[in-house]
């Protein structure tokens, strides 16, 4: 089997690392970075639990091989705020709209709608919307994570303003 | 969804293509890929070579978001992968001195979205909104769609709809085949062994042109059940529905019919009247035949009236 060099820069650390070609993005944060905050659900670009920021574009880790990865730039969960620092203000618009329950899902919703509010601070709920549709939630039924959004646009005007 | 696709239409299940009902499958017991070598070439002689090495066992990696789902399931499980992403300049979205369009095989679909040059092409960039989502498109590549030919995929069926011509390349050199041809059957096209899918062109649109396009799906970013893509101009009227053959498909009779009466109101009930026989859409899970033959009634009225009411505008 041919092994490939990867280096990738994972929350702004880099990481080398040997893999088999057919390892997924997916499978190289959570067993070679130990990263386990990007979550693995479906495993064929439906679900969205494994969301993950390349590049700063939100894309499927489970549709990516960590050799494609090779050279790129890669945030996940656990670099949206490190621990000890406060939670921004799409962590806190989730935790205080109840756009989570039992958080599966979570951390894909909050890469796509942290990606979706730098590019676009302002989105229509259209945009909201087509976002949105790109991930699975089984618990909350969808309101309140749209509900949570919102709210993370008013927190970050209020940011803005300060 | 990008999945669930039976290359060449063979479900173990039943024997004919593939549904993409999950409850139904019996396909999806492996969610790892199988063992295969990567390759990603620096130049796109380099990535014909390499296929052509390769033979039956190699395949193409654009955007991964159809191939890489089947690989995780193991209906699809080439030895050999050669990836585009790093031959330069593949991704160009450019529009050339005749006025057409040409976009590269790696060039995202969310960049053909945004990119400025794609203004003149409101139907394709229309039609690429109902592609997946966001974090679909950020990966998955317009070329890479119709090279891969979902019968049930809207860039087939644009592609039908605005004559576009694919530039395949292969070690015999390049060639260039119009989309009515380029489609064959669910999941074939006419790309021979060894030749890699290099760019596709959209000629450039009369001034003054309507288009409509239209979906039923279960729900937003799913593939369609049936849909329908439609343009008009003093050149004529076109329509074409996806969902309903084994690939896209010309209502020639319709388009005929609708310049004939000039392309009206009373035309185009008459028009529609007449399309339920002219199709013989599937029955499978999803949605019987009969229910398949009303939605693409409905989906070419749609279609239709947004292109008369763009027309008009």
């Amino acid at each position: 089997m041919h092994e490939s060099d990867v280096s990738v820069e994972i929350n702004g650390e880099r990481l080398t690392d040997r893999v088999e070609p057919r390892l997924l993005l997916s499978d190289f944060l959570r067993h070679r970075a130990r990263l386990t905050g990007t979550h693995v659900g479906c495993e064929h670009g439906v679900c969205g639990a494994c969301t993950v920021l390349v590049d700063g574009e939100p894309q499927r880790s489970c549709l990516v091989f960590a050799v494609q990865a090779d050279g790129r730039r890669i945030d996940t969960v656990e670099g949206v705020a490190r621990p000890g620092e406060p939670l921004t203000a799409v962590q806190r618009a989730f935790k205080d709209a109840h756009g989570l329950q039992c958080g599966f899902c979570t951390p894909g919703f909050v890469m796509s709608v942290s990606a979706l509010l730098r590019a676009n601070p302002q989105p229509t709920d259209a945009e909201i919307l087509d976002t949105l549709a790109g991930h699975v939630c089984r618990c909350t039924g969808y309101r309140n994570i749209i509900e949570a959004v919102h709210l993370a646009v008013a927190y970050l005007a209020e940011e803005a303003r300060s | 969804m990008p999945l669930l696709l039976v290359r060449g239409g063979e479900c173990r299940d039943s024997g004919s293509y593939c549904c993409r009902d999950l409850a139904v499958c019996i396909q999806l017991a492996i969610v790892k890929p199988a063992i295969f070598d990567y390759h990603a070439p620096a130049a796109l002689a380099e990535a014909v070579a390499l296929l052509a090495e390769a033979g039956p066992e190699g395949r193409i990696l654009g955007g991964g978001q159809s191939l890489v789902p089947m690989m995780n399931f193991r209906i699809a499980s080439p030895a050999v992968l050669i990836d585009l992403a790093h031959v330069p300049g593949l991704d160009a979205v450019s529009v050339d001195p005749d006025g057409s369009l040409v976009i590269g095989a790696t060039a995202t679909q969310s960049r053909v979205l945004a990119a400025p040059e794609t203004a003149g092409w409101p139907l394709l960039r229309d039609a690429i909104t109902y592609i997946g989502h966001p974090q679909i498109r950020n990966r998955g590549t317009v070329c890479g769609s119709l090279a891969h030919h979902d019968p049930a995929a809207e860039l087939p069926a644009v592609a039908v709809a605005l004559d576009a011509e694919l530039t395949l390349i292969g070690q015999d050199g390049s060639r260039t085949v119009p989309a009515a041809e380029f489609f064959v059957s669910h999941y074939e096209t006419s790309i021979r062994q060894g030749e890699i899918v290099a760019s596709v062109r959209f000629p450039a649109r009369p001034v003054v042109e309507g288009w409509g396009f239209a979906e039923f799906a279960r729900k937003h970013g799913d593939f369609a059940l049936v849909g329908a893509a439609a343009t008009a101009s003093s050149d004529g009227v076109r329509l074409v529905l996806f969902g309903i053959d084994e690939r896209p498909r010309r209502l020639h009779e319709v388009e005929a019919a609708l310049v004939d009466g000039g392309f009206t109101q009373a035309a185009l009930a008459e028009a529609l009247a007449s399309l339920p026989d002219l199709i013989h859409p599937m029955d499978d899970s999803r949605g019987s035949a009969e229910f398949r033959r009303d939605v693409a009634v409905e989906m070419s009225r749609v279609a239709l009236l947004d292109c008369q009411e763009r027309l008009h505008a």
